[in-house]
């Protein structure tokens, strides 16, 4: 017997390709704007959404049956910043140097769209555990595009990835640079970030045309 | 029995039921681990003074690496030998000067009144270090650091680290290749105090005119950067009269 049912993969693999947040849904991209300039940043940033999004999900969904319609919203918006705010408490009292990591991105974290969006979409209408697995599912989506966003603008921007030199030394013009090649400063800057989205879009949906909108 | 979600007198009880777990959920959580964190926050600002006079564990040309946490109270009383707080025109001891608020006096001297100003002496292999607190403003949120001096007024280190920046711009403040550039650099211009500025486009990656009072800035982030060089001046402006005393050339 299969660990999870058709279904339930679907929630999984759906969010990567032909329903991800990011490049279908458009929701998601102010934080892939603004720290997709390393990748070490977009891995941080997609692991701390994942949690938050997957555990955020399970509450609502236990909370679906008695969240009065009217304050859905603001209910919503407690328990993510709840739970933001708790993981950074812990972590600045067993793991003092991974918060300070993550400090930047908390604030990041509780108004990233994609995470209301999932609330207020699934999780408002599931059980625990396939609000748990959509959860899952679309921060995967999210951090894949994140990734592939970090790994372009890190390679073309600064000449590393992860923050190891992988093109040469630009100061001392070794590897490429010694053939008159130079980091393209554009791509640390958020609009950059735009332009590489915009063409994982476009890839995608010249690949399935069924993704384009008619007008 | 299902419950009427949508009449008013459910919700209004609702969210008063929400408000008072949340917020004694949360209340309990910070009262729980505050002596933790508060441990933790001690020990990383000796980190960073230890980390601003050269005692670290850095190696070769990788990342920031602090004195490790379980032996940095033995080596901030070894290496600090004195700590005062400067008041106007008087030198006060004070051994916990390193707790002070520097956020807070940085204000009152905006607003007029009379700081106390932390500054810690160091010492290492028979060589004396001043060691400054500095607090200012970046892109988004606050930014603040250390940096030490001889009586030269020539930077032998510094420590810089920030609340909000944008991660992989001005989040790079606190990497060793842009704190690196500011060590040699003399904060005097002739006899007036300058500073160090970040500067855009010096002509000098390398850094190698330690004269020029300029360190190259990080790309994308030119916000960040000149509150970095803003932070320095205010802080040397602050010190100025305390500094003029110990300066020998």
């Amino acid at each position: 017997m299969a660990l999870l049912s058709k279904k339930d993969t679907n929630l999984i693999t759906d969010p990567l390709a032909d329903n991800n947040p990011i490049t279908i849904q458009v929701l998601g991209i102010c934080s892939a704007l603004a720290i997709t300039a390393e990748l070490k940043a977009s891995l941080v940033m997609a692991v701390s959404v994942m949690f938050v999004l997957a555990m955020g999900n399970v509450v609502i969904s236990l909370m679906r049956n008695i969240i009065p319609s009217k304050i859905r919203i603001i209910v919503q918006l407690i328990v993510v910043a709840t739970l933001v705010i708790i993981v950074d408490q812990v972590l600045k009292a067993f793991a003092y140097e991974l918060s300070k990591t993550l400090a930047v991105f908390v604030g990041l974290i509780i108004t990233n769209c994609i995470i209301m969006g999932r609330f207020e979409a699934f999780a408002l209408g599931n059980g625990p555990w396939r609000s748990f697995l959509d959860g899952i599912g679309n921060s995967m989506g999210y951090g894949l595009i994140l990734v592939i966003v970090g790994f372009f603008r890190e390679l073309l921007g600064s000449g590393t990835l992860f923050g190891i030199p992988v093109l040469g030394d630009p100061i001392e013009k070794t590897g490429l640079y010694s053939i008159g090649y130079e980091n393209n400063g554009f791509m640390i800057i958020p609009p950059a970030a735009l332009i590489v989205v915009g063409i994982i879009i476009w890839v995608q949906r010249s690949r399935n045309p069924a993704l384009v909108e008619e007008n | 029995m299902a419950i009427n979600t949508d009449k008013n007198l459910y919700t209004v009880a609702f969210a008063a039921v929400m408000v008072i777990v949340v917020g004694s959920l949360l209340a309990f959580v910070a009262s729980s681990l505050s002596g933790r964190i508060d441990e933790n926050m001690r020990f990383e600002k000796q980190q960073n003074i230890l980390y601003a006079m050269g005692v670290n564990e850095n190696a070769g040309k990788g990342d920031v690496s602090f004195v490790p946490t379980n032996v940095v109270e033995k080596e901030f009383s070894k290496y600090i030998k004195e700590q005062y707080v400067i008041k106007g025109a008087e030198l006060v001891k004070n051994d916990e000067a390193y707790l002070v608020d520097v956020k807070k006096e940085v204000a009152k001297a905006k607003k007029g009144e009379v700081p106390e100003l932390p500054l810690f002496i160091g010492e290492k292999d028979g060589k004396k270090y001043y060691i400054i607190p500095m607090y200012g403003k970046g892109l988004w949120d606050a930014i603040w650091g250390f940096i030490s001096l001889d009586s030269n007024m020539v930077v032998q280190g510094v420590f810089f680290d920030h609340k909000g920046e944008t991660p992989g711009l001005g989040a790079n403040i606190n990497q060793r290749y842009f704190m690196d550039d500011f060590i040699g650099e003399s904060i005097m211009s002739g006899s007036s105090f300058e500073g160090i500025k970040v500067a855009k486009g010096n002509n000098d990656p390398l850094n190698n005119d330690k004269e020029d009072n300029e360190v190259d800035a990080l790309a994308g982030a030119t916000i960040t950067g000149n509150g970095v060089s803003a932070m320095i001046k205010e802080t040397v402006d602050l010190y100025k009269d305390y500094l003029k005393t110990i300066r020998t050339n």
